[in-house]
């Protein structure tokens, strides 16, 4: 037995413990400087940093954890193995307090902790979580500059993304947004509940069919990005495809103008603009 | 019997009934439509004849609409597996023979993705047809290309009832053009809400390979 | 009719009672009955000719059928003797036979056989469609099977291993295992114990009746309103789902009546083993949460049926209704597969550290407090759902709260492992490889707990390697260990060591080489139940399939040992090999029909390894003590 800070443990679990923080020491900063910067979903818009942020905090988190068990273990197993033919008891160690209240003490410090961070990371007004917040997303968490957001309607249906911009009056099944400017996204479904997931612009949120699901995201990068579907919605749920793009405010315009000329056609047939929609009847006939 | 016997006797008849469920299993999975060749007119051209009908009429779900394609012998085949050449022009001629059921989302009421942005229905170059006048649609998503089919009037006479159906009953005609791009396999479907007694019109052959929902092999 | 057999009757003439046999022929005598009923109610329904797809039919059908099965079984006929004025008796077919297998039997041990092999035959079935699964996963836009087909196999992969991984530690071994661990000579409701068994296997063939249905699209957790219009394979997973929900509730119930009322004398609440503290928690989420399953399924039958309107937003209803309802009993379905894990693991370590289990009555609190708290937590599977914005951080605080009772079987097999005298024998192998896996599944829950990281995870393969790790590297880890440790005592034969060891590392390894890289895919943007993904990620999902077909040889390892050792070899086993103190194991092996010829009295707990001349847990051959009940 040592006594260490005037807490007295067995030697070996003294050991242990310096090994633990020295592992810890070195785990925690390779993980955020060298893991976390290449943790998904990147940075390509805020809503992505946050989520990459993150997942930082958490990878950091789990090192300690995932340090001290992957220490304790080895050590276990190897220093107690029993060899022999003989079948002996071990001491009847029933429990020690001390023990079990530092590690309700630390395990609910840890959680507590990523509770409230995890709450935090919701709530900072020029960020968002980028996941879908439903009709009436928290005042505190919508962005300052949500007035002079990009409104765009992401209609899901079976089996196909349409996005419509209710600013402009097109719907098109192309999603291109511009750089630098607050998106605020409207998700909803005309049928079966899908998941608008913009992988690389850290958005998600479920379409649900009678209900609009607000999203917010500000690209920071030119580039693509990809939509895929995140809930089973049928047959071609793997299917449902969008190759995103992020462009200058000049090429989304000019994007814009050739949309509206192009589809100009359809648009007139299009329904009021509308959070939600109920195409009728329930079941069609043919 | 001794009790070894037994339950030998036990794992030989689980383990029999085991390989049977796998063998069940695996006659559905490996269960799919005939792929069907394009008609090849000419290098890089290729044909393709489609047509879409109210009721199969024969198989397990007699009362499913469908779609079928002629093969280049001219035989109808119920499949909606289409193998097209790569980097080719394709022309499409669909023979329409179902009542309209109308758009879920009138944004396909619009012709995208063809040749000059236009289908020929029964011979009219036309941009886009009105939201409730789709019986279907033929529609070819990673390849841009949607066309929406005009419905044949509810009051139309001789109209066909089952597969497969001819040109001398109640039927429109569109035909388009698309280019195919590099070798793949492309999903295509039907956008209308076309399945009837199913919720949403989206049930049953919408959601079946070979009736609503097919592949097309560019190779 | 006689309900107490005091000799078993040859065995051609057991062929022609109420049996299994019997069963399947009325049950499907019944299936057709009910469609006729069915098809004569829908034959004026526009919805159901114009869809040729008649969903009264199919379900009457199915209700009818297992209603003939458990008829053919003979479930029906103590009730009607007891209508008609028979003296109560809580035994049937108890004695000697192999045909009490294959039948309604009230022995315990019977029912635990049973599940036995009932639960592994289609577990088994679920493993296949894993490597069809796997196959068709090994390029990102060439196809194997139909999309459609695809679906189904998810769908029928999925329902069928959360249906018998529910079962699988409680059907076998607690149904085995209870009663003698408590001192008593039978479960508190024989014959709602062999009923739940019954209604495993109607489950499991009503299930894989969905293939010559059209299959279904929804996946096990059959969401609205794609679970209302899809074809009719959808049916067979609503009945099959529903049929083990009741299954669960009567299980649930057994074990804590049988825990509370028929304990042996001495055997106080710190004596239980801990296995039958996990089986009591476990059992307390059964009885509560599986229910909800019940409801929800026949709310969506209905919807399917009878034209009501509970899930489709255009009618009025909602698909909210569905996924709270779900979750609200999935959440506590995830802890039932959890908990006896736990359970199974500190028995193991108790034994082969030779020590007590360390920390008991924390260990106790942490399964009770799990089971107890995960009744907070379901709306953490809805974070990106769109639901009000405010509940989100409430759920997120609950969810990860429970990480901290679900953290004491980390602390407790710590302990337990400290100056240890340790034995690697095969089931301390599965018990030690659950702690490395579950340690990796319980980490991955925490990134999924925290709502701006699960907007990057739902939905991914992020989610399926995080269930998986917990699901199968914790549970059916467990369940191996806890086989490989009582199967002797189950069956008087001990299982091939050396195989064992093939099995488990063949097992281990291929299993970790298959999951961990999911966590990576899932984050690089591979959705779940998809079978095209972008090109990119098609290196991981080689590596994955090529594992998981190691998984499925492992498999192969471990039915050959148990076939081989149980048929074949048939090596005897000692009364008590590991020299462990549990009550069982004082007992003959296999454990004989009434377990105890008088009820024991109980003297000691079964953990005082390292106490002096610490008695055995039982008195078995004392005075004689009056029994509980009969």
């Amino acid at each position: 037995m040592v006594s260490i800070l005037g807490l007295r443990m067995p030697r070996e679990l003294f050991r242990i413990l310096v090994a633990w923080a020295v592992v810890s020491a070195i785990g925690i900063p390779a993980v955020w400087f060298l893991l976390g910067p290449h943790l998904p979903p990147g940075t390509m818009s805020n809503s992505a940093a946050d989520q990459q942020f993150d997942n930082t905090v958490l990878a950091v988190c789990v090192v300690p954890v995932a340090a001290f068990l992957a220490i304790y273990f080895p050590y276990c197993l190897v220093r107690f193995r029993h060899r022999g033919t003989t079948f002996e008891d071990g001491p009847p160690l029933k429990g020690d307090g001390r023990v079990m209240v530092a590690w309700i003490a630390g395990t609910s410090a840890l959680v507590l902790f990523l509770a409230g961070w995890g709450s935090w990371e919701l709530f900072p007004g020029e960020h968002g979580a980028g996941g879908g917040q439903g009709p009436d997303p928290l005042q505190i968490a919508t962005p300052a500059n949500a007035a002079g957001a990009l409104q765009v309607q992401v209609i899901g249906q079976q089996w196909q993304w349409t996005y419509r911009y209710p600013q402009y009056g097109f719907e098109t099944d192309q999603l291109v947004l511009p750089q630098g400017q607050l998106v605020e996204f409207h998700v909803t479904s005309l049928d079966v509940i899908h998941s608008f997931w913009a992988i690389q612009l850290g958005v998600k949120a479920d379409a649900v069919p009678g209900s609009d699901n607000v999203a917010f995201t500000q690209p920071g990068r030119v580039g693509s990005f990809q939509v895929r579907c995140a809930e089973l919605c049928g047959i071609w749920h793997g299917h449902m495809f969008t190759e995103g793009r992020v462009v200058t405010q000049s090429d989304f315009q000019s994007w814009v103008g050739q949309q509206k000329r192009t589809l100009a056609p359809a648009s007139g047939s299009l329904p009021p603009y509308a959070p939600s929609y109920y195409p009728t009847p329930l079941t069609r006939g043919g | 019997m001794s009790r070894a016997m037994r339950l030998a006797l036990v794992a030989v008849a689980t383990a029999a009934a085991g390989v049977l469920v796998g063998f069940y299993i695996v006659a559905f999975l490996m269960a799919t439509p005939p792929t069907v060749n394009s008609a090849q007119t000419s290098p890089g051209q290729a044909r393709i004849t489609l047509q879409t009908v109210a009721a199969i009429g024969f198989g397990a779900h007699p009362d499913w609409v469908s779609y079928l394609v002629q093969d280049p012998q001219g035989r109808w085949v119920h499949s909606t597996i289409l193998r097209v050449p790569a980097h080719s022009l394709v022309h499409v001629t669909i023979y329409q023979y179902d009542t309209a059921s109308g758009l879920r989302n009138p944004f396909y009421s619009q012709v995208r993705g063809t040749v000059g942005g236009i289908m020929y229905l029964n011979g009219k170059a036309t941009r886009a047809i009105k939201p409730d006048d789709p019986g279907h649609t033929f529609a070819i998503p990673d390849l841009g290309l949607s066309v929406p089919l005009q419905g044949v009037p509810d009051d139309a006479k001789n109209q066909c009832e089952a597969a497969p159906c001819s040109t001398s009953q109640a039927h429109n005609t569109i035909e388009f053009t698309f280019r195919t791009g590099a070798p793949g396999s492309y999903r295509w479907q039907c956008f209308v809400p076309c399945a009837a007694g199913f919720v949403f019109g989206n049930g049953g052959p919408m959601q079946t390979m070979g009736y609503m929902d097919g592949f097309l092999e560019v190779q | 009719m006689s309900t107490t057999v005091l000799k078993a009757r040859p065995a051609w003439r057991e062929a022609f009672g109420f049996n299994f046999i019997t069963g399947i022929v009325l049950g499907v005598i019944g299936y057709f009955v009910g469609n006729a009923i069915g098809q004569a109610v829908g034959a004026n329904i526009d919805a159901m000719s114009a869809s040729d797809q008649n969903d009264i039919a199919i379900v009457l059908g199915y209700l009818v059928g297992v209603i003939g099965f458990l008829a053919g079984l003979g479930f029906f006929n103590y009730p009607v003797a007891r209508l008609l004025g028979a003296r109560p008796s809580l035994q049937e077919h108890e004695a000697g036979g192999a045909w009490r297998y294959f039948r309604l039997c009230t022995d315990h041990k019977v029912v635990g056989i049973q599940y036995l092999v009932g639960v592994l035959f289609f577990f088994f079935i679920g493993g296949l469609n894993a490597m069809f699964i796997r196959t068709e996963l090994l390029f990102p836009t060439e196809h194997f099977w139909d999309p459609d087909h695809y679906l189904t196999l998810v769908g029928l992969h999925g329902t069928m291993m959360m249906m018998m991984t529910s079962a699988m530690v409680l059907g076998p071994l607690g149904n085995y295992l209870l009663p003698i661990m408590i001192g008593a000579q039978r479960m508190a409701f024989p014959r709602l114990e062999s009923l739940s068994f019954w209604l495993v296997p109607a489950a499991g063939v009503v299930l894989l009746s969905a293939i010559g249905l059209d299959g279904f699209p929804s996946g096990w957790t059959g969401y609205a309103s794609l679970s209302v219009q899809a074809k009719a394979g959808m049916d067979a997973y609503l009945v099959a789902f529903a049929l083990i929900g009741i299954a669960m509730t009567l299980v649930g119930l057994n074990m804590l009546a049988t825990t509370f009322t028929m304990r042996a004398p001495g055997m106080t609440w710190t004596r239980l083993p801990i296995f039958v503290w996990a089986v009591i928690s476990t059992g307390l989420l059964m009885l509560l949460a599986a229910p909800v399953l019940v409801l929800t399924m026949a709310l969506v039958l209905m919807d399917r049926t009878v034209q009501t309107s509970f899930f489709l937003a255009s009618a009025g209803g909602s698909v909210y209704l569905y996924e709270n309802l779900f979750w609200f009993f999935g959440h506590p379905e995830v802890y039932i597969l959890a908990l006896p894990g736990f359970g199974i693991v500190l028995e193991l370590l108790a034994v082969f550290c030779r020590k007590p289990v360390w920390g008991y009555r924390l260990s106790v609190a942490g399964m009770v407090g799990v089971a107890l708290v995960s009744f907070f937590v379901w709306q953490h599977h809805l974070f990106v759902s769109g639901i009000d914005a405010h509940l989100r951080p409430f759920y997120m605080l609950t969810t990860e709260l429970i990480s901290i009772p679900t953290g004491f079987v980390f602390l407790n097999g710590m302990g337990t492992l400290w100056r240890a005298r340790i034995r690697y024998t095969v089931p301390m192998l599965f018990a030690l490889a659950f702690f490395f896996n579950f340690l990796i599944g319980g980490l991955s829950g925490v990134f999924n707990s925290d709502v701006p990281s699960d907007v990057t995870t739902h939905g991914s393969f992020f989610v399926m390697a995080h269930f998986h790790y917990t699901i199968m590297g914790g549970l059916v880890f467990a369940f191996f260990g806890g086989l490989y440790y009582w199967f002797p005592k189950m069956t008087g034969v001990v299982l091939d060591e050396r195989l064992g060891r093939i099995q488990f590392w063949l097992f281990f390894v291929s299993f970790n080489f298959t999951f961990f890289p999911l966590f990576a895919a899932g984050f690089l943007g591979q959705p779940r139940r998809v079978s095209t993904y972008a090109a990119a990620l098609q290196g991981i999902n080689d590596f994955v399939s090529i594992s998981a077909y190691f998984i499925g040889i492992s498999m192969v390892v471990f039915a050959v040992n148990v076939v081989y050792s149980w048929a074949v070899a048939r090596r005897r086993a000692a009364e008590n090999p590991w020299q462990a103190r549990g009550i069982e194991w004082q007992l003959p092996s296999p454990v004989p029909v009434r377990n105890f010829e008088r009820i024991p009295e109980v003297v000691a707990s079964p953990y005082e390894y390292g106490v002096p001349d610490a008695p055995p847990v039982a008195i078995l051959h004392g005075p004689a003590v009056a029994a509980a009940g009969e």
